[in-house]
């Protein structure tokens, strides 16, 4: 059957009070940046504690329920029958015909659920029930009532007009990218960081991202990588803006002046401080990580405690307690992990050390990093001059209406 | 933009402006199917026999004995996987040595999955197949055996026509197939004298166009079709042939062929010079070459390549070298880069007992006659200039 229309729900942002226009605001925004990419001309309306979307004449059904499910703050999409507002014994029969078409020779249990927003209406929910369930059984003999525990729970809502449905697709859930600001991700080609990024872009949180280029010991290849990354991650979050940053000079000055035991503690408390930077000029007030604490050296509680203490704004780990098999199935979920492992060198392995120190000692760290303090800063303003912004995302842009 | 140093000419090359013209002309105002009853297609067809009888010509083969693919790994596919099971009762084993292309050395391993036994020859320090553990090898059922002529990474260069005696002295029935791929254009082969039954070659390697291999059958050779279809070449290669790619390939040839003595010395200076200069950089040493009591290279064309060179820089990562030298303008590959972008153990660096700590430090430096001696001095430079900058940062 062709649906018109999708019944959008969504939970958790229907109680956050007198924020919630922000949320819808946000929701209503990030679907339609969603259905841009889909085939077909939509319009998304809301209605008081439900958002409708509907198509206007032919539209690619599958990519559509694709996209929605890529939008956070769903937690569920329904596929409806809308029709006008009729007298009883004309609903009973669009109910019947509904629940005929959708389940043909069924002989599955049923339950039938009306909610009677238009309380003008001749019957009230009860007695809808009733005298639907009942027309039901009569036509299809061979289903049966079962009101706790049905297989196919038929919905009814009559409002201004009456939607029927009974498939509840299920949403990403989560809060509309973009209700709660902006915070940058730092974005390796790895596995972790993709993650991190769809974690929190889940909370709402509308995504900038930093990758750390190092040629010529990072290909041309890599930096694509990352892009690719990125895009994926953007199906849910909408364009990102990704700064890709010139790191060599900085790396190598690291590597001349510092212990090289502590080569990714030192790179890392500078990929911070650039990170917090960008962050800053482009209105961000986080940086995301997808540190996961104890998976190696540099993500130890002693590594983390070194690179955190240069940098003020908050920094968001979602990852920080899951296990790498953990992470690997969410990854596998939103469809970065192909492209995680694809074999590109980044710029946090190049100078790896065969046994680098677990447990820095800050004060240690800090009197190493005087070491730098000659050209330093002349080399951190020249990286972040750098800054190349890439828009993952934008293109494939079809007509709203 | 900076004028490119093009030095990966072993992956493939520039196509001579020439054959794209002649290509252009044949897409545009000769795009008949060859096997068209009317006008247009024999036009086309007159295409393709023009190219066969320059490529007979070069070869000194008959034009009936070349068959037209899409590659170089189809050629060979063609002529391992085919030339195997067309003579499967003659039996089921095979030969092949350690430091072949994957479009042959991959035939072989589907070979084995078919229930083949699989011999591979091993090959000394300077990338070359011993003749006498050949002979050694072939046995009553050897129904197939195929040593590549030049090496793709080493430039080395195998001793066919006496590796064809070899086996015809052992068994006259086992097929010997030479992939050519890097060695046409760049030495005259003549299979029919030196007792070669199967012989690949492909045009993007010769600055012809991507998309079109060849393959020289000899009299009397049968070879099992991979593909079915319109019955076009004999039947042994359906599909409607790349005219354009066909007569781009032959012209490219004849280029390479008309001018081969001059070139070749010219590209064996270069590379004497090149080496000369490379070897004065601390750390760096060069693969499958051998060398004079004075240290100087010796380039004897039936052991070396002339456009070949395969050098390590201790203490340099392949990727980054090449990188470094591509922020440069300057374009060479790390191992072989036909394989795709997987980085992984050169088979044939290991096959020489490259030492381990060399084996991710070795890039190929590979010339054509687009080369010039500026060039190479330019790239020799950038390696004097790189390579000990670049040593100073390694893992530990």
């Amino acid at each position: 059957m062709q649906y018109q229309s999708f019944l959008i729900k969504y939970a958790e942002i229907a109680i956050k009070g007198k924020n919630r226009h922000i949320f819808e605001d946000a929701l209503v925004k990030q679907i339609k940046i969603a259905l841009r990419k889909v085939e077909g001309t939509f319009s998304v309306t809301r209605e008081y504690g439900r958002m409708f979307v509907s198509a206007q004449g032919d539209y690619d059904y599958d990519e559509a329920v694709e996209a929605l499910k890529h939008v956070f703050g769903i937690v569920g999409i329904c596929p409806v029958e809308v029709s006008d507002v009729d007298a009883p014994d004309k609903l009973k029969e669009k109910a019947v015909s509904f629940f005929g078409r959708e389940y043909p020779d069924t002989d599955k249990s049923f339950k039938v659920h009306v909610r009677r927003l238009d309380k003008r209406y001749p019957l009230d929910s009860q007695q809808l029930n009733a005298m639907i369930g009942e027309a039901i059984l009569e036509a299809y003999p061979s289903t049966h009532v079962d009101v706790h525990e049905p297989d196919i729970m038929l919905q009814v809502e009559i409002r201004e007009k009456v939607y029927f449905y009974s498939h509840v697709i299920p949403g990403p859930g989560g809060l509309p990218v973009g209700s709660g600001g902006k915070a940058m991700l730092c974005l390796s080609g790895g596995i972790d960081s993709p993650v991190a990024g769809y974690m929190i872009a889940k909370r709402g949180i509308k995504l900038d991202a930093v990758y750390f280029n190092a040629p010529p010991y990072t290909s041309e290849r890599a930096l694509q990588k990352v892009i690719d990354l990125a895009a994926v991650i953007a199906k849910y979050t909408g364009p990102i803006y990704l700064h890709n940053i010139n790191f060599t000079a900085i790396q190598m000055y690291i590597y001349e002046k510092c212990p090289h035991d502590e080569l990714t503690i030192h790179m890392r408390r500078y990929m911070m401080r650039i990170a917090e930077r960008l962050a800053r000029d482009n209105e961000c007030g986080a940086i995301i990580t997808g540190e996961s604490v104890g998976q190696v050296a540099s993500q130890t509680m002693a590594s983390l405690q070194a690179t955190n203490e240069v940098c003020t704004l908050p920094v968001f780990r979602p990852l920080i307690g899951f296990d790498k098999e953990e992470i690997i199935t969410v990854s596998k979920k939103i469809g970065t992990y192909e492209t995680s492992i694809l074999p590109y060198e980044d710029c946090c392995t190049i100078f790896v050390a065969k046994h680098p120190v677990t447990k820095p000692n800050v004060d240690v760290i800090r009197r190493h990093e005087k070491n730098l303090s000659e050209d330093i800063d002349r080399l951190f303003e020249e990286a972040i001059a750098t800054d190349e912004v890439i828009i993952v995302g934008k293109e494939d842009v079809r007509q709203m209406a | 933009m900076m004028k490119e140093i093009y030095l990966d000419n072993s992956a493939t090359t520039r196509v001579f402006p020439e054959a794209a013209q002649l290509m252009s002309e044949i897409y545009l105002n000769e795009y008949g199917n060859p096997s068209s009853m009317h006008h247009m297609g024999v036009i086309a067809e007159r295409r393709i026999m023009e190219a066969g009888n320059i490529l007979a010509d070069i070869l000194k083969v008959n034009r009936k004995n070349l068959i037209y693919t899409s590659c170089g790994s189809e050629s060979d596919n063609l002529a391992i996987i085919g030339g195997a099971h067309a003579n499967a009762r003659n039996g089921k084993h095979v030969i092949t040595s350690a430091i072949e292309h994957p479009g042959v050395s991959e035939a072989f391993a589907h070979l084995k999955e078919e229930g083949y036994e699989v011999t591979v020859l091993p090959v000394d320090r300077y990338g070359r197949v011993s003749v006498s553990a050949l002979e050694e090898a072939v046995r009553d059922d050897t129904v197939l055996v195929s040593v590549m002529h030049v090496n793709n990474e080493l430039g080395s260069v195998q001793p066919v026509e006496e590796l064809a005696a070899a086996i015809k002295r052992k068994n006259p029935k086992t097929l010997f197939h030479v992939d050519a791929v890097q060695s046409f254009g760049k030495f005259r082969i003549n299979p029919k004298r030196a007792g070669i039954d199967l012989l690949s070659a492909s045009g993007h390697k010769i600055h012809g166009p991507k998309g079109v291999g060849l393959l020289y059958i000899a009299d009397k050779v049968r070879v099992e079709n991979l593909i079915y279809g319109g019955g076009q070449q004999q039947g042994l290669r359906s599909g409607t042939e790349n005219v354009a790619g066909i007569a781009g390939m032959a012209l490219a040839a004849k280029m390479l062929y008309d001018d081969l003595d001059r070139e070749t010395e010219r590209l064996y200076g270069m590379k004497k010079e090149f080496i000369s200069r490379i070897l004065q950089i601390p750390g760096v040493s060069v693969n499958g070459i051998e060398f004079g009591e004075g240290a100087e290279p010796l380039l004897d064309p039936a052991r070396t390549a002339p456009h070949i060179i395969s050098l390590s820089a201790k203490d340099v990562r392949a990727e980054v070298l090449l990188h470094a030298l591509e922020e440069k303008g300057i374009y060479v590959s790390a191992g072989s880069a036909c394989a795709s972008n997987r980085p992984h153990i050169s088979e044939t660096l290991t096959a020489i007992g490259l030492k381990k700590d060399l084996l991710d430090s070795t890039v190929r430096v590979s010339m054509s006659v687009m080369t010039t001696q500026e060039e190479m001095n330019a790239a020799a430079d950038a390696l004097k200039e790189l390579i000990p900058f670049l040593s100073r940062f390694r893992r530990h």
